[in-house]
């Protein structure tokens, strides 16, 4: 994208006012997406997406600033603007040698999304269409999507960093509204990976769109969810996102530094049951999640953040590990060339336990069965809470019964790791999701066996 | 500067082959963002960013593409891009550009010469005093970060059907972040002010605000389920509108996913709730001249007197349903085609404000603030659940603060348990503006 002698003289001009680091990060970024609703293809839309950010870090502040424009005149005037915007200072020359790190393939792409006809590609969402419709009568609308993004970066700073990775990643996803005199009802469903157009091959596409259709008949049935505390029981691959807001964001060394965390000042203290090891790993291959090198130029690595229910590290980006004189973590993440880095997760999940997963189920004599769960937020400071139930039911005498309407929960992430009391052995990772942190999206993975909290409070109607 | 993004526009446009339907939409907008933490600038971003996309239509077939930059090059690599994906579209009889309808455009005043000439020791120096107010306000507020930021963009759209227009807006605000501290809790607050210029701030209030929105919580505990009358902080009343104007879209209605499709005329509300979305008064934060599709932006009346009286349209969804556009297109910036959406949400208000409301109320709870719109609130049942926290209402008083429990109840059942609408108006920086809401009959799951 950028050869090394032209980074090497854009970095020095950065810091010629005296800075103490300074980053060049470019991307190169193609997408492809198509969007089938109501029965028709509605359109298929192709981005693309080409400039570099650059930081430029004095003491405690950091000067940032981007550019569409590429060419050595063209970072040049960013570096300067954030060099401006960082410091005013003297004149100083240093000298910036960099060495380029070899690729780090974590995630092998079979069928590059270049080298797939775009007819193929939107073949999928008839398929997709064709399998929800014919679940049921009851179907009367489906949405399904597809989407793949081809993203190259570099970054290349003074300490010498200089790396490139591609990051290729595929999506598709299917919305179905099932109809009867109870109203309408809504199923989700969704498949994705960090690799290319073999995900239809690796993935069955038609169980895919009946797992949604399926959803909303279900629902067509269901009563109010209860109102009030219960214990429930989150199925496998399904409630990662309880950990991503329960302890995940709380566990970012951006909010822990400024006392904007739960869990400031608890490593080595037990913040969970011991049933729980929290992993945030980046090198997952083909998870949503997975990158080979983060958006600062350091390799994905594989984090214990909570062992056996002991808070044992936090996840870190450069600014912060330089802070604090550590190394950093692989978490420096950003949604583009026009945004900063910040400590992200990338693959969060919670390693297997040793319960049978019916007996967890049989264990319960009233409570909600959580199949599936939607999106969720934290204020990670307070530790509140909520996420979306998608389908659910209920538990009565050990057995999975009646279906629910949706619903939010709520609980207090440090109060809720305590209350894992029966964690399954049968883990497996969840929808491919994307997180957002003060306005910026990134694709991150979640994950966890199937488990039970002895108490969360239940946002439905019902008495 | 316009002039040249609507030369672009009409260059793209001037390409069109016969039977070929063809729409530009050119951007470009400058932002600064300053975030201040202890007194001292953490990051100073400064940000140009431009890009375009186009539509083209042939066929009753669509195809879009896109592109970050203005170089020429790649205008017409994206021009070629969208053709390609034309052939993938499925043929769409209703498919088609936006017709200009002849509606006058109200004049809105979006552009301000005093915010481009701000200087920028002045911008650190308005995030810097809000910390500094924000910190005095109370011992025990931290601040977490405080913020200034603005952005100016322009923009220009180009169609071979005729609409060819252009205009400019900046704005700016500044936001302050708060963290307090009793003992082993901590709670959280947040204070902004917005303005076309930082002469409109009311920095004090944004800081009286981040302030109280922290401490208030402290001790909060976990209240008993229960059914209860709630009173909406006119920043969840805004929230609260945004969902409902999402059953109100009328793309969703023509592909049966609103829960108020054939029910036009019927009566879907408390008779005291008249709705509409107002985009052409200049006290909406985002009043605005023109739609996502270059039409005027217009006055429509949603709800009337609590009976059901339309749907908003771009001109797809209204070709759909046999209407004209009203306006609603939206526009996500270049990167998107129009959607559907409402532009200024308005309650018609009451007359009392929040205290003598509260004052009427024996056993209520003020709800200040709520999570998770996005995850537990499903606007095609109306199934809504949300996380909260607030202030208990006991015999017509502000009394203890409470948390960790959630208010749910169906959207079709709260319109219609609407029982008063404050006079309280407030137009906050959302697409609705706030007024105090009391419903009544809603589950409160907590402890």
């Amino acid at each position: 994208m950028i050869d090394s002698d032209v980074l090497e003289r854009v970095l020095a001009s950065a810091v010629r006012t005296g800075a103490d680091f300074a980053e060049v990060y470019a991307e190169d970024k193609r997408s492809t997406s198509a969007a089938l609703d109501d029965g028709k293809v509605e359109q298929v839309t192709s981005g693309r997406d080409r400039g570099a950010g650059i930081r430029v870090v004095k003491g405690d502040t950091t000067g940032f600033a981007h550019t569409a424009d590429l060419s050595e005149a063209g970072l040049r005037a960013a570096a300067e603007a954030a060099a401006a915007a960082a410091s005013q200072g003297d004149g100083i020359t240093r000298t910036i040698s960099l060495t380029r790190s070899d690729p780090r393939i974590v995630s092998p792409v079979r069928r590059h999304p270049d080298d797939v006809h775009t007819a193929d590609k939107v073949a999928v969402l008839q398929r997709l269409d064709e399998a929800a419709r014919s679940a049921s009568g009851s179907i009367v609308q489906v949405t399904a999507g597809y989407g793949d993004s081809r993203k190259r970066i570099l970054v290349a700073n003074t300490d010498g960093v200089f790396v490139t990775d591609e990051q290729v990643r595929t999506l598709l996803r299917i919305n179905a509204v099932a109809n009867a005199d109870t109203g309408m009802q809504t199923g989700y469903d969704s498949a994705g990976h960090t690799g290319g157009f073999e995900l239809v091959d690796v993935i069955d596409v038609e169980g895919l769109a009946r797992n949604a259709a399926r959803i909303a008949l279900t629902k067509l049935d269901a009563r109010p969810a209860p109102s009030g505390a219960l214990p429930v029981v989150i199925q496998r691959g399904s409630g990662g996102v309880l950990f991503h807001e329960a302890c995940g964001h709380g566990l970012e060394a951006d909010l822990v530094a400024k006392g904007g965390s739960v869990y400031r000042g608890k490593q080595g203290e037990l913040v969970a049951s011991p049933l729980v090891t929290l992993v945030d790993d980046g090198t997952m291959t083909g998870e949503w999640g997975a990158i080979g090198y983060d958006d600062e130029g350091h390799p994905s690595q594989y984090n214990v953040l909570i062992q056996d229910g002991v808070l044992t590290d936090y996840m870190w980006d450069f600014l912060r590990a330089r802070k604090e004189g550590r190394p950093q973590s692989g978490n420096g993440r950003r949604q583009g060339y026009q945004y900063l880095p910040m400590v992200r997760m990338t693959n969060t999940y919670v390693l297997n336990g040793a319960d049978d997963p019916d007996d967890i189920v049989r264990a319960t004599d009233y409570g909600v069965y959580v199949a599936k769960l939607g999106g969720g937020s934290v204020n990670t400071a307070s530790g509140d809470f909520v996420f979306g139930m998608t389908e659910a039911y209920l538990i009565e005498n050990g057995q999975i019964t009646e279906p629910l309407r949706e619903g939010n929960l709520i609980g207090n992430g440090p109060q809720v790791l305590h209350d894992i009391d029966m964690l399954g052995n049968d883990f497996a990772m969840g929808n491919p999701g994307t997180c957002g942190k003060d306005g910026q999206g990134v694709p991150v993975g979640d994950g966890q066996p199937t488990l039970r909290v002895k108490s969360l409070t239940i946002g439905g109607t019902a008495a | 500067m316009s002039e040249q993004l609507q030369a672009i526009a009409d260059q793209v446009i001037a390409q069109a082959a016969p039977g070929e339907h063809v729409e530009a939409f050119v951007s470009r907008g400058i932002e600064t963002d300053i975030r201040v933490y202890q007194g001292e600038v953490e990051h100073f971003v400064s940000a140009q960013s431009e890009g375009i996309g186009i539509r083209v239509i042939r066929d009753g077939r669509t195809g879009f593409a896109y592109a970050g930059t203005l170089d020429p090059s790649a205008i017409a690599a994206v021009l070629a891009d969208a053709r390609e994906n034309v052939q993938f579209g499925t043929p769409d009889e209703w498919a088609g550009l936006a017709d200009p309808d002849g509606v006058d455009v109200v004049a809105q005043q979006l552009w301000n010469d005093d915010l481009a000439a701000y200087a920028t020791e002045a911008k650190i120096q308005l995030a810097k005093d809000l910390e500094r107010l924000t910190l005095g306000k109370d011992s025990r507020v931290r601040v977490d970060d405080s913020n200034y930021a603005d952005a100016a963009v322009e923009n220009a759209v180009a169609s071979t059907s005729g609409v060819r227009r252009s205009g400019r807006e900046n704005g700016c605000y500044v936001s302050v972040g708060t963290l307090a501290d009793d003992g082993d809790e901590t709670q959280t607050g947040f204070g902004f002010s917005v303005g076309r210029s930082p002469d409109e701030f009311e920095l004090d209030k944004a800081a009286r605000e981040a302030a109280d929105r922290a401490t208030r919580l402290l001790g909060a505990t976990k209240p008993a389920s229960q059914r209860i009358t709630v009173v909406l902080d006119p920043y969840v009343t805004a929230s609260f509108l945004g969902v409902i104007s999402s059953t109100l879209n009328g793309e969703a209605v023509a592909k049966g996913r609103s829960l108020f499709r054939d029910r036009i005329g019927d009566t879907v509300a408390n008779p005291i709730v008249t709705l509409v979305d107002d985009p052409t008064n200049p006290l909406a934060y985002t009043a605005t001249d023109l739609d996502g599709e270059g039409l005027a932006a217009r006055r429509n009346v949603l709800i009337d007197d609590g009976v059901l009286h339309g749907f908003v349209h771009n001109s797809y969804s209204a070709r759909r349903a046999g209407t004209s556009s009203t306006g609603n297109a939206v526009r996500g910036g270049y990167a998107g085609t129009p959607g559907v959406g409402c532009l200024a949400l308005q309650l018609r208000p009451g007359t009392r404000d929040q205290a003598a409301i509260v004052s009427g109320i024996d056993h209520g709870v003020l709800i200040q603030a709520v999570q998770g719109l996005h995850s537990g609130v499903n606007p095609v049942s109306g199934d809504f659940s949300v996380g909260a926290s607030g202030l208990l209402i006991t015999n017509g008083e502000v009394g203890a603060p409470i948390r960790e429990f959630t208010i749910a109840s169906t959207l079709q059942r709260m319109l219609l348990d609407i029982v008063e609408i404050g006079g309280d108006i407030d137009w906050l920086p959302m697409r609705a503006a706030g007024v105090s809401l009391v419903i009544r009959d809603i589950t409160l799951s907590g402890a």
